[in-house]
């Protein structure tokens, strides 16, 4: 070992292993792999929102040229296999479980969203595929359709389920009404807030994509596909859906083009291409086409709030009433269940010490794409909420928004705080975010920048949201407690080669965040290795132990803890076979992972890294009655509680008034993430998550018509953020640790979509504030500003 | 069944296609050059982006059989022949401008065309209306922007490394 290298470990700006390949076109994503002998697939789509189906004729399309075999619901009924099943268990006020209607892999006698699959045509190429499904004729009973919330609520609302009587999937809450009603017929003034947080579709640049195949000798199915979580995949589809046994299933996630959370859950087409792959007798690969994407993959968002805030005269938060409804589409996504209830209305403390809270959430279900998880999932929708209703109470109480949030934040000394919705934060430190932010914001300094613009004839305002998230869903009983049908732990295992290069198997997956480049860090740091010889290794049910895989902020506190928990045995292990080659005490050897020694303490004799690695696997001279031979250690850990990352936010608009445009002019994030491991890749996970951020607050927005139509299904209707839409991003960070990993990570993936979107709709409020605007929903469209500004429409 | 005969990365290449068949279908599909994306249908991502001629082109709106006689460079050729990565792709390495990578080659191909054209030299702003026909989902821009602005000084001849430049 070279002593004079330089430290590759922890807090070093790595550049990532993995981009050598992604910048020379040879990354491998699943549209990009060929199986022998492949078919290839389409879906057929319901064309309407709501519909009965009196009967699919694929006579035609059987005859088109190349097609090798037509699938439709009737066929996947008559197989008596299962439907997609909800992965986790709300129950009512009442304690009664939720409704769970089924979710058909392929439509069968009714479809309840435009995109639907009623039929899969198999062919020789998808543009046969495509053809012959054209020539598919379905006969449809268009059935009336409800796209919008409060209309599926309505009692004369079209009914989508039989087991879901009024629309309603759950009627759920959290809190203790009591205190909180006693504290509002007490309060000094109480504010009240109606918002709706606007539906996203999430378009990861990737598109969705899946190729099912059967080996009829080994009775074995592969599964390629565009996934977050390929173990999940493998026990959802197998146990609930395929009754196909693990052992006879692989689930491959290779390169993933973006997620954002939308490759969490478990689609209908993965089901199908590999429940119709043995019955093909060839390989079935799906590519979506963008079209598809945004009228298949699971939308974000989408809620509707009334939030009533009771202060005391000092400004003090004395208790918030929240009511929610939140849409869950057509059927019930994988995780959609647990977004609008364990994923936000537990946040709803925020940063701050209010005693008394009380949430109600209802879900409903619409005729629209399914609802799940994108980027923060709930953290948002409760962040929103919370930092637009503290704004506006700072300007009906007259106190200051940054004073306002000062009186009331938890403080340091505060930890382990007790929220009154159920989490426990371990850690933070809000007054230092936000002296941090302010400071290279230059709060200060703004009002004579609001001068300057206002002599340009701009409308400039600043806005500020200081937030909180939890990450690292956990422990697993709590979470199971709560309904999850799944652990939430996550498995690491360090494979140390005879030569003393390292393979690191993790069941988190990297879709962009630089896992292979962290994750080589953490070995470097932790047991001395080149970065350079240590691999990292995802996305394959057959290589990997078990995983749970990558959302919600988990890969490093949940995924990293479990690769230095199996770092700790191969250390523990290593000191054994070090101890027994240097003929001292296990006791008295030290491990100097920057030495890449072992030596007995207060001598000079050692053993170097590479000798340990050997002598376990020639295992000429070792303890052989005492120590198996090896160096390879898995370890599951589950987390102890969720991590609490948190900081402040303060975005900076400019506002032209003739135009109605929202121009960015700086966004300053300054987050507690917990320890950073590279600054490199936590910098560009917050700029990304803000972008995504911005984009929810002032460009995007997924629209219904009332018949289910989805009226923004392109990138020519549907605004993503470009480059000239978004400011430079001021990024910094400051760490308190988390207190209960091994690594005092917290979680950076989501903390840029979560804290942003109310930082920039408060500072476009602040610039419309001459205009009687008390609240805007999002996103902040040059239309809805100039209808503001000069016919005083389309605001509170 | 139509043939087309072109340049692909320097190797000449005569293919069958359909009169319907796109320059990426054929791209990826008949020559397995998998670097070239596909990431909408409406030709509004730019993951598809490939030089024809020397000119930055959307090889999804791009019909195969009009290439005939053309010179194609895709991502995987634009690297020199013995590995040495082109400055854009050290520029997009040395400021993390990629995460998943799926929209990387057609990002890259654009982004050396933007700065070829513009010999004098490109502002953020510029570089940023330039990249008008790429998403990207992961980055923000932020850093795309930044290692374009550091490429640019490279491929002018005002720096000798994308490095020097950095941080």
């Amino acid at each position: 070992m070279n002593a004079v290298a330089p430290f590759e470990g922890i807090g070093v700006r790595m550049r990532r292993k993995e981009d050598l390949r992604f910048l020379s076109g040879k990354g491998s994503y699943t549209d990009d792999l060929s199986r022998p002998n492949q078919t290839h697939c389409v879906f057929l789509r319901s064309p309407h929102a709501h519909a009965a189906i009196r009967s699919v004729d694929t006579r035609a399309a059987a005859a088109m040229p190349g097609v090798v075999r037509i699938f439709t619901g009737a066929d996947y009924a008559a197989d008596s296999l299962g439907g997609v099943p909800c992965g986790w268990l709300i129950h009512n006020k009442d304690g009664s479980p939720m409704n769970e209607p089924p979710h058909p892999v392929l439509a069968h006698g009714k479809v309840r969203y435009v995109g639907d699959a009623v039929a899969m045509v198999v062919a020789e190429t998808c543009e046969q595929a495509r053809d012959a499904a054209e020539k598919i004729v379905v006969d449809y009973d268009v059935l009336p359709a409800v796209a919008g919330i409060n209309e599926a609520l309505a009692a004369s609302a079209p009914q989508l389920h039989e087991a879901a009587p009024r629309n309603i999937c759950y009627d759920w809450h959290i809190g203790e009404k009591g205190p909180v009603d006693a504290a509002f017929a007490a309060a000094h003034k109480i504010v009240s807030l109606d918002l709706t947080n606007n539906r996203l579709i999430p378009n990861a640049m990737e598109p969705r994509a899946a190729i099912g195949e059967y080996d009829a000798h080994s009775g074995e199915y592969t599964l390629h596909t565009t996934s977050q979580n390929p173990h999940v995949i493998r026990l959802l589809m197998g146990a609930f859906v395929l009754n196909i046994p693990e052992h006879k299933l692989r689930i491959v996630a290779p390169d993933v083009g973006g997620g954002f959370g939308s490759k969490i859950f478990h689609y209908i087409e993965e089901a199908a291409v590999t429940w119709a792959a043995p019955k093909v007798g060839r390989p079935i690969k799906w590519t979506a086409d963008r079209t598809e994407a945004f009228m298949t993959d699971a939308h974000g968002r989408d809620h509707i709030s009334t939030a009533k805030l009771a202060l005391d005269a000092q400004g003090k938060f004395l208790a918030l009433h929240v009511q929610t409804k939140a849409n869950m589409g057509a059927y019930l996504s994988t995780f959609a269940t647990s977004v609008p209830t364990y994923l936000y209305a537990t946040l709803l403390a925020g940063t701050y010490t209010t005693p008394a809270i009380y949430a109600e959430v209802t879900s409903v279900f619409t005729n629209t794409v399914p609802v799940d998880a994108y980027r923060g999932a709930g953290r948002p929708e409760a962040t929103f909420l919370l930092e637009r209703l503290v704004d506006v109470a700072a300007r009906e109480t007259g106190i200051d928004r940054v004073e306002i949030r000062r009186r009331n934040f938890i403080k340091p000394d505060q930890f382990p705080y007790q929220t009154p919705v159920a989490l426990q934060y371990d850690s933070g430190d809000y007054f230092s975010t936000l002296d941090a932010a302010l400071a290279t914001a230059d709060w200060a300094g703004f009002e004579a920048r609001r001068k300057e613009a206002a002599g340009r004839g701009k409308l400039r305002g600043i806005g500020i949201s200081t937030y909180l998230e939890a990450c690292g869903i956990a422990p697993s009983a709590v979470a199971g407690a709560l309904g999850a049908r799944a652990g939430l732990y996550e498995v690491g295992a360090i494979r140390v080669h005879p030569t003393g290069s390292v393979t690191v198997l993790t069941g988190t997956h990297s879709h962009g965040q630089g896992h292979e480049t962290t994750f080589a860090q953490l070995v470097a740091d932790q047991l001395g290795v080149p970065f350079d010889k240590v691999d990292v290794v995802h996305g394959d049910t057959a290589k990997i132990p078990f995983g749970m895989g990558t959302y919600g902020s988990r890969s490093l506190p949940v995924g990293g803890s479990a690769l230095v928990k199996a770092m700790d045995k191969i250390i523990a292990k290593a000191k054994r076979i070090a101890a027994h080659l240097l003929e001292a005490d296990v006791a008295d050897i030290e491990f100097d992972p920057r030495a890449g020694a072992f030596k007995v303490a207060g001598t000079d004799r050692s053993k170097s890294w590479g000798e340990i690695a050997l002598t376990a696997y020639v295992p000429h001279n070792y303890p052989i009655d005492e120590i198996e031979p090896g160096l390879d250690e898995t370890a599951f850990y589950d987390p102890k509680n969720f991590t609490f990352p948190g900081g402040c936010h303060i975005a900076e608009v400019e506002i032209d008034p003739d135009t109605g445009h929202v121009a960015m002019v700086n966004f300053t994030a300054v987050d507690d993430v917990g320890r950073v491991i590279n600054p490199m890749i936590v910098e560009g996970q917050v700029q990304g998550g803000v972008a995504q951020g911005i984009g929810q607050a002032l460009l995007e927005a997924c629209v219904y018509d009332a018949q289910g139509q989805l009226l923004s299904g392109s990138m020519m209707d549907y605004t993503m953020p470009r480059a000239d839409d978004l400011a430079p991003v001021s990024v910094a960070t400051h760490t308190t640790l988390c207190t209960h990993n091994p690594l005092g990570v917290k979680g950076c993936g989501e903390v840029g979509a979560i804290g942003s979107p109310p930082a920039v709709i408060n500072a476009v409020v602040d610039a419309l504030r001459d205009h009687g605007v008390r609240h805007l929903d999002m996103p902040a469209t040059p239309a809805k500003i100039w209808s503001i500004i000069h016919t005083r429409m389309g605001a509170e | 069944m139509p043939q087309v005969t072109l340049s692909v990365n320097g190797k000449q290449h005569t293919v069958d296609v359909e009169g319907r068949t796109l320059l990426v279908e054929l791209l990826r599909e008949k020559l397995r050059l998998t670097g070239t994306h596909v990431g909408c249908d409406t030709s509004q991502c730019g993951a598809c982006v490939v030089h024809i001629d020397g000119h930055s082109v959307k090889s999804c709106t791009t019909l195969a059989v009009a290439c005939q006689g053309a010179a194609v460079t895709t991502i995987e050729g634009l690297a020199k022949a013995d590995g040495t990565l082109h400055p854009m792709q050290e520029a997009f390495r040395e400021y993390h401008a990629l995460q998943c990578g799926f929209c990387t080659p057609g990002m890259v191909m654009s982004a050396v065309d933007m700065v070829a054209k513009n010999p004098q030299g490109l502002s953020e702003k510029e570089i940023r209306e330039g990249l008008e026909g790429n998403l990207c989902r992961c980055t923000g821009y932020h850093n795309i922007v930044k290692a374009i602005a550091a490429a640019q000084d490279v491929m002018h001849g005002k720096r000798s490394t994308v490095a020097a430049a950095a941080e």
